[in-house]
C-alpha cells in the first residue's frame, strides 16, 4: 500500500498536479493576505467583512446569499455553479489555445485579439443570414465555423510574421491584439447590428437571440435551473479531446511539437517548419475563436462593440489556464473550471463585500507568477529518501534552451 | 507647428525612457516583459504620491500662491517614489528569473497580470471608482511650466522656440531626458556599463573574469524596473492629467517595439521614439493638429476614418519590426537564464 503510493508520488503527472495545486493554494492564500491587509487599514471594513471575504473566497461559488440575519449562507447553488459552467466554456477554448501554441514552443499571447475577430465574425454571421430562410440551427454551426475561421486567420498572421521574418510572436501577437480591437469597433460601428431598439442597451449589439439563434441547452438547464449554463460546455470538452489526440496520437501533432523543441532539426528530419509555425498559431487562432463563437452564440450575452481601449479577460485568462494544466489538453478542462469559479467568487465579493472583483485577478496573477518556476516547486517536493537518486536524474532538466536561440527577434 | 511638437514629446519622452528601461534589463540578460505592469504601478504609486501630499498645508498653500519652486519638487519626489516603487516591483522578476531560473516570459506576463488587478482593487477601494484622481486640482494648474510661471503675461510672444519648449510644457519632460543621456553615457563609457552588457552577451565569460553575474543582472532589471516605474508616473501626469486607472494603453509594449527597432542602442532608440510619439500623437489628437498654421485640420479634413488612425502606430510597429527584424541583433544571452555549472 505505501509502496503503491510512493509508486504513484514518484511519477512526473503527479508531481506536475501536485505543484498546479500548490500554485493554487499559495495564490489563494496571497488574496487572503491582501483582503486581511486591506481589512485592517480601511476602517470601513469590519472583522466580520473580513471573515465573510475570506470565506468567499474558498467559497464563493457556493454562497445563497445572505439570510435575514444578515450573515451569509453556503450550500447548493444551482445557478452560480452552472454559470460556472457556462464561463469555463470560453476559458476552456482560449486555455487549449495558448496551452496547443505552448506545446509548439510558440506563447500565444494573441488570444484576445483571436478572441475578438471570432466574436465578430460569430455574430456577424449569426445577425446578418435572415432565419426565416435559413433553419437556425444551420445559421449557429455557420456563425460557430466561421468565428473558428477568422480567428484561425487572425491567429495565423503573427504566425507567418514569425515564420517568414522572423518577429518574435510575443510582439506580434500584441500588436495584432490592438488592431484586432480596432478593427471589431470599427467593422461594428458602420454595421447595422447595433442595439438601437432598447434604450438601455446603448453601445451593445444585438443578442443572438434576436434572430432566433442560441446554444441548444441539451438539458443542462434542467440540471442548473436559472443559469445560463448550455451545451457549450460539452462542444468545448470535445475540442479538448480532440486536441488530445490531435497533440498526442497522430503525426501531425508530432511534428508540430518537433518544431517547437528545436526549428532546425525538425527541419532537418523534413518537417515543413515555416508551415508548422503557421499551423500553429493557425489551430491556437481558431481555437480562441472557437471560444468566443461558443460564448456570443449563447443568445443571452450582449457585446459592448466599442472595445478599441481594452481586451477580452477571457483571452488573456487562457494563459493561466494553460499555465496550471501544464499545456495537458484534459487539464485544460480542469482548470479552466476552477477560473470560471474564481470570476465568480468575484462577483460575489463585489455583490456581499466591501472588496470588488479585481482581487481575483491579483489571484490569478500569483498563480500564473508561480506557474513561471513551477519546476523549482517540483524540485523542491520532498523525495522518499532512499530513491533520492533514481527520482531526480531524468527531470531536473531546465527547460529546453535551445529554441529561446532564434525566438528573439 | 508647436502643438504638433508638444504633443509628440508627450509621448515620445516617455515612450523613450521606457524604452532605455528595457535595454537595461535585457543588456544584462533578462527580457523584461513586465514593462507595461511596472509602468501601471509606477503611474499608481505616483498618482497616490501626488494625492497623499495634497492633504498637507505646505503644497496646497504652494498652489495657491503659484510658489512654483515648492510644486515642481513635489512633481519630482513624485517621480523620484514611483522610480523607486517600480524597481520594488521589478524585484518580483528579477527573483523569479535570476534566482529561481524562471521562464521570463512567462514571469513578465504575470506582473503584466498582477499590476493592473492590483491597482484597480486598491483604485476601487480607495477612490469608490475605476480612476484615482488628484484630490483637488489638475496636472494643468498645478505642474505645468506656463509663461505665468517665468512672471511673462499670457499674451506676450516669446519667439517658436520660447513657446515651444517654455510654454506648457512639463519638467518632468526635460529631466527624463537628461537621465535617458547621463543613462546612455554610463552603458557605454563605465566599467559599470561594460560589465553589464557583457552580462547579456556572454555571462559564462564575463563570470570567468570575476564579475557577479547574478548581481550585475539584479541591477540591470532594478534600473529597469526604476525607468518605468518613473515613465509610467511621466506618461499619466504628461497625458492623463495625472490619473491612473490600470492601463497604458499597451504603452510599454510599444516601447519593447521601439527598442527592437533602435537596435538596443539608446542613441537608435530616441530617434525611433520621436516617430513613434508622431504616430502616437497623430492616433490621438489628429482632429486637432494644424501643421502649417492655416487654421486647416488637414487630418481630420482627409476625411480617413478615425479608427485608422487609432491603428496606426500598431500597424507601423508591425511594419518596422518587418523590416528590420532580419538584421537586428539581439543581446546573445538574453532570455537565457545564467547556471554557473552549465557549459
Amino acid at each position: 500500500m505505501k509502496e503503491a503510493f510512493w509508486t504513484i508520488y514518484e511519477k512526473e503527472g503527479t508531481k506536475k498536479v501536485l505543484a498546479s495545486l500548490i500554485s493554487i493554494l499559495v495564490g489563494l492564500l496571497v488574496g487572503v493576505i491582501i483582503v486581511v491587509i486591506v481589512g485592517l487599514c480601511k476602517d470601513t471594513i469590519t472583522g466580520q467583512g473580513i471573515w465573510d471575504g475570506i470565506r468567499l473566497i474558498f467559497a464563493g461559488v457556493l454562497c445563497t446569499g445572505r439570510d435575514a440575519a444578515g450573515s451569509l449562507t453556503f450550500g447548493y447553488n444551482p445557478q452560480t455553479l452552472g454559470n460556472m459552467l457556462f464561463r469555463a466554456t470560453p476559458l476552456i477554448m482560449t486555455g487549449l489555445s495558448i496551452a496547443v501554441a505552448y506545446k509548439t514552443g510558440l506563447f500565444n499571447i494573441g488570444a484576445p485579439g483571436q478572441y475578438l475577430m471570432g466574436t465578430m465574425a460569430s455574430l456577424m454571421i449569426a445577425l446578418g443570414i435572415p432565419s426565416e430562410a435559413v433553419p437556425t440551427q444551420l445559421i449557429w454551426l455557420l456563425a460557430f465555423l466561421g468565428g473558428i475561421a477568422l480567428g484561425a486567420l487572425w491567429g495565423a498572421v503573427p504566425g507567418a510574421l514569425k515564420a517568414f521574418l522572423n518577429i518574435n510572436e510575443v510582439l506580434a501577437c500584441i500588436m495584432t491584439n490592438w488592431l484586432a480591437a480596432n478593427i471589431v469597433t470599427w467593422a461594428f460601428d458602420v454595421s447595422n447590428f447595433k442595439n438601437l431598439v432598447e434604450n438601455t442597451k446603448a453601445g451593445y449589439i444585438y443578442k443572438t437571440s434576436f434572430n432566433g439563434v442560441q446554444t441548444a441547452k441539451l438539458g443542462l438547464d434542467q440540471i442548473f435551473p436559472g443559469s445560463q449554463v448550455n451545451g457549450g460546455i460539452l462542444v468545448a470538452i470535445l475540442f479538448a479531446a480532440a486536441m488530445y489526440i490531435l497533440m498526442n496520437k497522430t503525426t501531425l501533432g508530432y511534428q508540430l511539437k518537433a518544431c517547437g523543441s528545436n526549428r532546425h532539426a525538425a527541419r532537418y528530419a523534413g518537417i515543413n517548419d515555416k508551415g508548422s509555425i503557421i499551423l500553429s498559431m493557425a489551430i491556437a487562432g481558431g481555437l480562441a475563436g472557437g471560444g468566443a463563437a461558443l460564448y456570443w452564440l449563447s443568445g443571452n450575452t450582449e457585446f459592448y462593440w466599442s472595445t478599441y481601449q481594452s481586451l477580452p479577460a477571457a483571452g488573456f485568462n487562457g494563459i493561466p489556464v494553460a499555465l496550471l494544466a501544464i499545456s495537458n489538453p484534459i487539464g485544460v478542462i480542469f482548470t479552466a473550471v476552477f477560473m470560471a469559479m474564481l470570476d465568480i467568487v468575484g462577483q460575489q465579493l463585489t455583490g456581499f463585500t466591501a472588496y470588488n472583483e479585481y482581487i481575483t485577478d491579483v489571484i490569478i496573477s500569483v498563480i500564473v507568477y508561480l506557474s513561471a518556476f513551477s519546476l523549482v516547486i517540483r524540485m523542491m517536493l520532498p523525495g522518499r529518501k532512499k530513491a533520492a537518486s533514481a527520482g531526480s536524474a531524468p527531470d531536473s532538466q531546465p527547460r529546453d534552451n535551445a529554441q529561446k536561440g532564434d525566438e528573439q527577434a | 507647428m508647436t502643438f504638433l511638437i508638444q504633443q509628440t514629446m508627450l509621448y515620445a519622452v516617455p515612450l523613450m525612457i521606457v524604452a532605455l528601461a528595457g535595454v537595461f534589463a535585457e543588456r544584462s540578460g533578462i527580457i523584461n516583459l513586465a514593462l507595461e505592469g511596472i509602468m501601471i504601478f509606477g503611474a499608481f504609486i505616483g498618482v497616490l504620491f501626488v494625492r497623499g501630499m495634497q492633504s498637507f498645508d505646505v503644497f496646497t498653500e504652494a498652489a495657491r500662491q503659484g510658489s512654483w519652486l515648492t510644486l515642481q519638487g513635489l512633481e519630482l519626489l513624485a517621480m523620484l517614489v514611483s522610480a523607486i516603487m517600480g524597481a520594488v516591483f521589478s524585484l518580483l522578476l528579477s527573483f523569479a528569473s535570476i534566482n529561481l531560473r524562471a521562464d521570463q516570459t512567462i514571469g513578465g506576463t504575470a506582473l503584466n497580470l498582477m499590476a493592473p488587478a492590483l491597482v484597480l482593487f486598491l483604485v476601487r477601494i480607495l477612490a469608490n471608482q475605476n480612476t484615482l484622481m488628484m484630490s483637488t486640482g489638475d496636472a494643468a494648474s498645478w505642474f505645468m511650466i506656463k509663461k505665468s510661471t517665468f512672471g511673462i503675461d499670457r499674451k506676450t510672444d516669446i519667439g517658436f522656440l520660447g513657446e515651444t519648449f517654455l510654454n506648457k510644457v512639463y519638467l518632468a519632460t526635460y529631466i527624463c531626458i537628461l537621465i535617458f543621456i547621463i543613462l546612455s553615457v554610463i552603458l557605454y563609457k563605465t566599467r559599470f556599463g561594460l560589465r553589464l552588457r557583457a552580462c547579456g552577451e556572454n555571462p559564462q565569460a564575463a563570470d570567468s573574469l570575476g564579475i557577479n553575474v547574478y548581481k550585475m543582472r539584479y541591477a540591470g532589471t532594478t534600473i529597469s524596473g526604476a525607468l518605468a516605474g518613473m515613465g509610467g508616473f511621466v506618461y499619466s501626469l504628461t497625458t492623463a492629467n495625472c490619473t491612473a486607472n490600470g492601463d497604458v494603453a499597451g504603452f510599454g509594449f510599444l516601447a519593447l517595439a521601439v527598442m527592437i527597432f533602435g537596435n538596443w542602442k539608446p542613441g537608435n532608440i530616441a530617434a525611433a521614439s520621436l516617430l513613434f510619439g508622431l504616430f502616437k500623437c497623430v492616433a490621438a489628437a489628429y482632429s486637432s493638429i494644424d501643421i502649417n498654421g492655416d487654421g486647416v485640420y488637414l487630418l481630420a479634413e482627409l476625411g480617413i476614418s478615425s479608427h485608422l488612425y487609432r491603428m496606426l502606430p500598431y500597424l507601423v510597429t508591425l511594419a518596422v519590426l518587418a523590416f528590420t527584424s532580419k538584421k537586428s541583433r539581439a543581446p546573445k544571452a538574453e532570455g537565457i537564464p545564467y547556471d554557473k555549472g552549465s557549459r
